[in-house]
């Protein structure tokens, strides 16, 4: 096998991983551009989607995909009681407050998991076969197609919504100034509401998708969350493809490191760009910087 | 805090079981400290049920010598200061006359100390091989060593004339102290090892690592690791269509490995201790009595497989326990008594001390075996 060959391993290995990266990250981005605040406990759906199909279908056995519509819906009804029982009553908090409120609803979501699941580790069957293809050189799994394509329909749908629907278009007036928005009519607060709705679907989503390959257990969420929240800076906090190219390029880096530099560096290499990126170009990489309106 | 009050309460029943069996003799204390959560739960959870389980037997079998055991339990979530503490606790305020456990080398070697001041004597649950090297007095310990491990792996890659070998550790003490030890016996095999990579505990994709060990000239590849990481390796190599062989450590000698890796578990070869394969051993094994009897047990307590990582939780209580019974409860004879034992056929081997070896096991607690048709099988 050559060098070339590898290399196309490399990435094909990270474009994976950076897939599901983005989809963490734009809930990240979804929730931080309505609200203002970023929601740590993004990484707790992830494991929740994973989790709860896994329930679904060994202890309730229902099939696969009746399982995973049951962990989406369950997913996100987490998400909004979390945004009706701990975000909302507290409005007037300042960001700060409510970061540190989401920190502690990621510990309380994962404890509880753990108490109701045990700390094991579960393995979800693949979505159709095992049996690896060949791409020039490269071996993937047919679990890698559907994460790619899964990625990809979330996030066509994410752009039909936000560009091309009257509540998407609310949304983005909000995440450009919220008090303009709900002057011009905007239910401002339900389009919080929406926004965790949409972000701990597509982060239980990322759980699901990844399972079948990666396995999960009640502490996926405190890595995965913070890939995904490396994604969303990376893209400055855009919605749309800023974070979306943001986790792939940190999925593609983190595997070409990996291989051809040391695996050691891993996770170094992830947290070594967010720093940089937070010192250099705190705006993202993909966004222009904006001028501050005084 | 769930756990301590389990046990609080356990140990208040057995206090007035034996009040009102015996009327007299108080119960003789034992401390066991285990890492019952955190990172190590894996092996602090099996310690503390075996302990507590072996205990209770014990206990139900009228004692020793019609004194009751009482097992005092703190959990040390495999955190060194937490173990310090909790050992304190144990010596000063509970008043113990020995002590099992910790589970890991780390929370081992930070009440080392403390013990040998006090003279209470210590049965470590870790692995650690400078746990018992030099030897302390006080400091005995019944888990195998790790190079056991490894010299175990080595002889049957000599067997099979392979001498070029790629290693994959995971990145936390288990896995360091693995690929130190591998290492370090690889020239006395005559083993040229290619590739040294790592691994995270939390990582998700081993593709990139062996898709670099795929273009080397390795002949086969060893993975130190706990589970979910190996399970993961062995799904990304068949992913890759990797052919050497491919051994693991006796960190992933549960069912759990068969399950997590699914088809991808066949023909992985790895060293583990005999209670994996209890029911299969010959029936003329020294151990197999012990072992049948506390996979059975484990069983029927916690509807869990016993594992090797109880084991040696049911390794240390019986020690204690036998010598408690020949020399009484003080601890200097106590201590005395365990260098003493000889061919005591536990869990995780048949244990000989002296006073110049307290980690008591050979070459021979090993065995190799081999996952075919989701089953494990001896490996000759």
């Amino acid at each position: 096998m050559n060098l070339s060959q590898q290399v196309i391993q490399y990435i094909l290995s990270g474009l994976t991983t950076g897939s599901i990266y983005s989809l963490i990250g734009l809930g990240f981005a979804i929730i931080f551009n309505s609200t203002g605040i970023i929601n740590f406990a993004q990484g707790e759906f992830v494991m929740l989607g994973g989790m709860l199909t896994f329930f679904f279908i060994t202890v309730v056995k229902l099939p696969l995909l009746v399982a995973i519509l049951f962990a989406i819906l369950i997913s996100t009804l987490v998400g909004v009681t979390f945004e009706r029982l701990a975000i909302r009553p507290l409005r007037k908090a300042t960001p700060l407050n409510l970061v540190i409120i989401t920190i502690g609803a990621s510990i309380l979501i994962r404890g509880l998991a753990m108490m109701i699941w045990g700390k094991d580790t579960h393995s979800l069957p693949m979505f159709s076969g095992n049996d690896p293809i060949f791409v020039s050189g490269a071996t993937i799994l047919p679990q890698h197609l559907w994460i790619l394509g899964i990625t990809l329909l979330v996030i066509i749908i994410n752009k039909l919504y936000f560009y091309h629907s009257i509540s998407g278009k609310a949304m983005r007036a909000c995440s450009y100034n919220r008090s303009a928005a709900s002057l011009v009519g905007i239910d401002v607060k339900r389009m919080v509401f929406f926004s965790f709705a949409i972000s701990s679907a597509m982060g239980s989503v990322a759980g699901i998708i990844a399972a079948p390959l990666t396995m999960t257990s009640y502490d996926v969420g405190i890595m995965l969350g913070l890939k995904g929240f490396c994604a969303a800076i990376i893209g400055g906090m855009s919605s749309g493809m800023g974070t979306v190219l943001g986790g792939i390029l940190l999925g593609v880096l983190e595997s070409l490191g990996a291989g051809l530099i040391s695996s050691g560096y891993k996770d170094a290499i992830a947290f070594i760009i967010l720093l940089l990126i937070l010192f250099i170009r705190p705006q993202g990489i993909f966004r222009k910087a904006e001028t501050e309106r005084v | 805090m769930l756990s301590m009050t389990r046990t609080l309460f356990v140990a208040l029943l057995i206090t007035a079981q034996a009040t009102i069996v015996l009327a007299a003799a108080p119960p003789i204390k034992i401390g066991a400290l285990f890492a019952v959560t955190g990172p190590a739960s894996f092996l602090g959870e099996p310690e503390r049920n075996t302990a507590q389980m072996v205990v209770d037997e014990i206990n139900q079998s009228g004692g020793i010598k019609g004194r009751m055991l009482l097992l005092i339990t703190y959990d040390t979530q495999g955190d060194a200061t937490r173990a310090v503490q909790a050992a304190t606790r144990l010596i000063k305020e509970d008043k113990v006359v020995a002590i099992i456990g910790p589970s890991t080398t780390g929370d081992t070697m930070a009440i080392i100390p403390l013990v040998e001041k006090s003279q209470i004597p210590l049965i470590s649950c870790a692995a650690g091989i400078k746990i018992t090297e030099p030897v302390k007095p006080w400091v005995f310990k019944t888990a195998q060593n790790d190079s056991l491990a490894v010299a175990k792996i080595y002889e049957h890659l000599v067997k099979r004339k392979i001498t070029k070998i790629s290693i994959l550790t995971v990145s936390d003490s288990f896995g360091s102290s693995g690929r130190e030890q591998l290492k370090n016996q690889a020239a006395k095999y005559g083993i040229q090892i290619l590739s040294d990579d790592t691994y995270g505990p939390k990582d998700t994709d081993m593709t990139p690592q062996l898709t670099k060990i795929r273009t080397n000239q390795s002949q086969a590849l060893i993975c130190w690791g706990t589970n979910p990481g190996p399970a993961l390796i062995a799904r990304n190599a068949k992913q890759l269509g990797l052919k050497l062989p491919l051994y693991m450590s006796h960190g992933v000698s549960s069912k759990k490995f068969i399950d997590l890796a699914g088809d991808a578990a066949e023909g992985i070869i790895l060293p583990s201790g005999r209670v994996l394969v209890a029911d299969i051993l010959p029936n003329s094994d020294k151990q197999k009595k012990s072992l049948l009897s506390y996979v059975k047990d484990y069983q029927k307590h916690y509807k869990a497989e016993g594992d090797h990582f109880g084991g040696h939780a049911w390794d240390a209580v019986m020690l204690l326990k036998s010598a408690i019974s020949k020399s009484g409860e003080n601890p200097a004879s106590i201590r005395g008594q365990l260098e003493k034992t000889k061919n005591f056929y536990g869990i995780g081997g048949i244990f000989n001390y002296s006073p110049a070896d307290h980690s008591g096991l050979g070459k021979d607690a090993f065995v190799l075996v081999e996952v075919k048709g989701k089953d494990w099988k001896l490996v000759p």
